[in-house]
């Protein structure tokens, strides 16, 4: 009831008169004690912070578009890693090894993600001891170091007894654990964030529970567990720890051409060429760090696009 | 309610829709499949962490059997795991030295200060920051903090391998997820107690510093330890700017190995399975797993005090 009341009085804070009123206690009390020095120099402080996250990033990418402007040229993205001629060497096998990587993962991490968010959010009862198990786990999960993921796909793979390292599947599972928490936890927050009237008005009309959640509370979260999905692929992409422990080789010849192929991957291989000493494989790690920030800015940046643009406020 | 009450009475059988059994639903065994597949996903991520668990506890126990616990919490020798303690410590509190004022900071703006439209602007640029692989801040602090910054714009006597550098760009790393926990954590302040502080004739500084930071606190100190979480378990960056020598040194400008950076460079060399080296890793990933258990567990009750407060 409360909110009933508070509506109209809000609406009539907007009126021009009150809005004018309010306008000039600011000036008279709020603003100009704002502009003493310690609280300009506090608000400094503030536009500091902000200040350098912003130049580190540009500064980031300045730099290392510069480094690699040298070799922005086609061989960076059709040739295989040269020892020989380290000038004119590219990152076909990774490239092509980081899209099988995010297929399999994605096919991996998605359904599951998602499976285990719905039953949290609409079927499962908060108050039962492994229910909330379950959530202090996620929670957990969420910050594990990415390299521990690397080990426990070691022992998956060995498990699945599969002997050959450095293979897709291996380096899927590994990544795939990584993003799962990340799917689960955005995709709950999509969820909860559909209104309950819709939950009701389906099961008014003798919907189940599974029948409303497959058609109206899904349908509704999309943009929501779209975001999520990307955002936990982009991680996905740039994380090169875990893979470091599956053996994944750093340089590979032949293009992948299934989930039990032996690859390399985008981040693997700037790894390796930016441990080695000579200026030229800078150059080519530096280009090659242009392509992997455009792809991954270019998922984040689409996330961002579709929480802003189909974000419903019901 | 009412309906059941009146149903009680002789007319039940009357109406034509007089079957209150036949609202239930229809045995849809279809449905429990599916409900049992989704509690069997949720299920799995218990089962990760005890794979987790598994996965690490054989090989650990193998390397117990070759290593004395009390040659593995040493100092010196090969198998030694405090010097990769300390230079784990030293990269980690040089990023919270970073990370914290200038989380927090952009955090309070971002909260009290900016307007919602450069809000909108800004908050995605912190989003992008936290996006950057860490193999690129690796390379940023090994080819540009380094020489550019370190070396000749602060003229430090730094060599190629540093903590102070892979400490500083950590930091940088670790900044969206400081400022985004404490902006959530300060946002949750109700609006009521800034009007109380203003109303007194405070200025908004003194409004930020001593009522909302102070009711913020366990939301922001949560947010400070998650961001140590992250900083203790990154490997790129250590792995490629903080040096590969174990060293048990407080010098930030020294090379020093990190946990995670020793983790990186054993896995590169080619140690057979069930050797000694190789068994070690999982010893260190198991002591890396148990500190960010702790850290993080310290964060989620902090996030709960904090939540209870409103």
């Amino acid at each position: 009831m409360s909110s009933l009341i508070d509506q109209p009085a809000d609406r009539s804070a907007d009126r021009p008169a009150a809005r004018a009123a309010r306008e000039t206690v600011q000036l008279t009390a709020g603003r100009s004690r704002d502009r003493t020095p310690t609280a300009l120099l506090f608000l400094t402080g503030l536009w500091a912070s902000l200040a350098i996250a912003v130049v580190v990033l540009v500064a980031l990418i300045l730099d290392t578009a510069i480094t690699g402007a040298p070799r922005f040229d086609a061989d960076l993205l059709t040739r295989y890693d040269s020892t020989l001629t380290p000038e004119r060497t590219g990152f076909r096998a990774g490239i092509l090894g980081t899209v099988w990587l995010m297929i399999s993962t994605a096919l991996l991490a998605v359904p599951l993600g998602i499976a285990a968010a719905v039953y949290l959010e609409e079927f499962a009862d908060s108050e039962r001891w492994y229910n909330r198990l379950v959530e202090v786990n996620l929670q957990n999960l969420a910050a594990v170091p990415s390299i521990v993921y690397g080990l426990l796909a070691v022992g998956v793979m060995s498990i699945l007894g599969f002997e050959r390292k450095g293979i897709v599947l291996g380096g899927a599972i590994a990544l795939a654990l990584l993003i799962l928490p990340v799917i689960i936890i955005t995709t709950r927050e999509a969820v909860r964030a559909v209104p309950e009237e819709i939950r009701f008005g389906s099961l008014a009309l003798g919907a189940t529970v599974w029948q409303t959640t497959w058609r109206q509370v899904l349908p509704s979260a999309i943009p929501g567990i779209a975001t999520g999905t990307i955002l936990g692929l982009s991680r996905a992409i740039g994380e090169a720890a875990p893979l470091l422990m599956l053996g994944i080789p750093l340089a590979v010849r032949f293009d992948p051409d299934g989930v039990l192929s032996e690859m390399t991957a985008l981040p693997m291989q700037i790894f390796f060429m930016t441990s080695q000493s000579q200026v030229t494989y800078q150059h080519a790690a530096a280009a090659a760090i242009v392509v992997l920030l455009v792809l991954v800015l270019a998922l984040n940046g689409l996330a961002i696009f579709i929480r802003n643009k189909f974000q419903k406020s019901w | 309610m009412s309906t059941s009450s009146t149903t009680t009475g002789p007319s039940a059988p009357a109406g034509p829709s007089a079957a209150p059994p036949s609202l239930a639903a229809r045995p849809r065994p279809g449905e429990a499949v599916i409900k049992v597949f989704l509690a069997g996903s949720a299920l799995a991520s218990v089962a990760i962490t005890f794979g987790i668990i598994g996965a690490l506890l054989e090989p650990v126990t193998h390397f117990f059997g070759q290593v004395s616990v009390g040659e593995f919490f040493g100092t010196h020798g090969k198998y030694a795991v405090l010097p990769l303690v300390g230079g784990t410590l030293m990269t980690t509190l040089i990023a919270l030295l970073v990370a914290v004022p200038v989380g927090l900071g952009a955090a309070m703006y971002l909260s009290e200060y900016a307007s919602r439209r450069s809000r909108k602007v800004l908050k995605p640029v912190l989003e992008l920051l936290a996006g950057v692989p860490s193999v690129v801040y690796g390379f940023f602090a090994l080819f540009f903090v380094t020489p550019t910054l370190l070396q000749g714009f602060l003229g430090i006597n730094v060599g190629f391998t540093n903590a102070l550098a892979a400490g500083l760009v950590l930091g940088i790393m670790i900044v969206p997820t400081v400022a985004s926990l404490s902006e959530d954590a300060l946002s949750a302040v109700p609006q009521a107690m800034r009007q109380g502080s203003l109303a007194l004739g405070a200025n908004r500084m003194q409004t930020t510093l001593r009522v909302v930071l102070p009711a913020a606190l366990s939301g922001v100190a949560a947010a400070v330890v998650l961001g140590l979480s992250r900083a203790v378990g990154e490997t790129m960056i250590v792995a490629l700017a903080a040096g590969a020598r174990k060293n048990l040194s407080f010098d930030p400008r020294d090379p020093m190995q990190t946990m995670t950076g020793f983790m990186a460079q054993t896995a590169q060399g080619e140690n057979p399975v069930g050797s000694v080296d190789y068994n070690m890793l999982f010893a260190v990933g198991l002591l890396l797993f148990v500190i960010t258990l702790v850290i993080n567990i310290i964060s989620i009750t902090l996030v709960r005090r904090f939540r209870q407060a409103y």
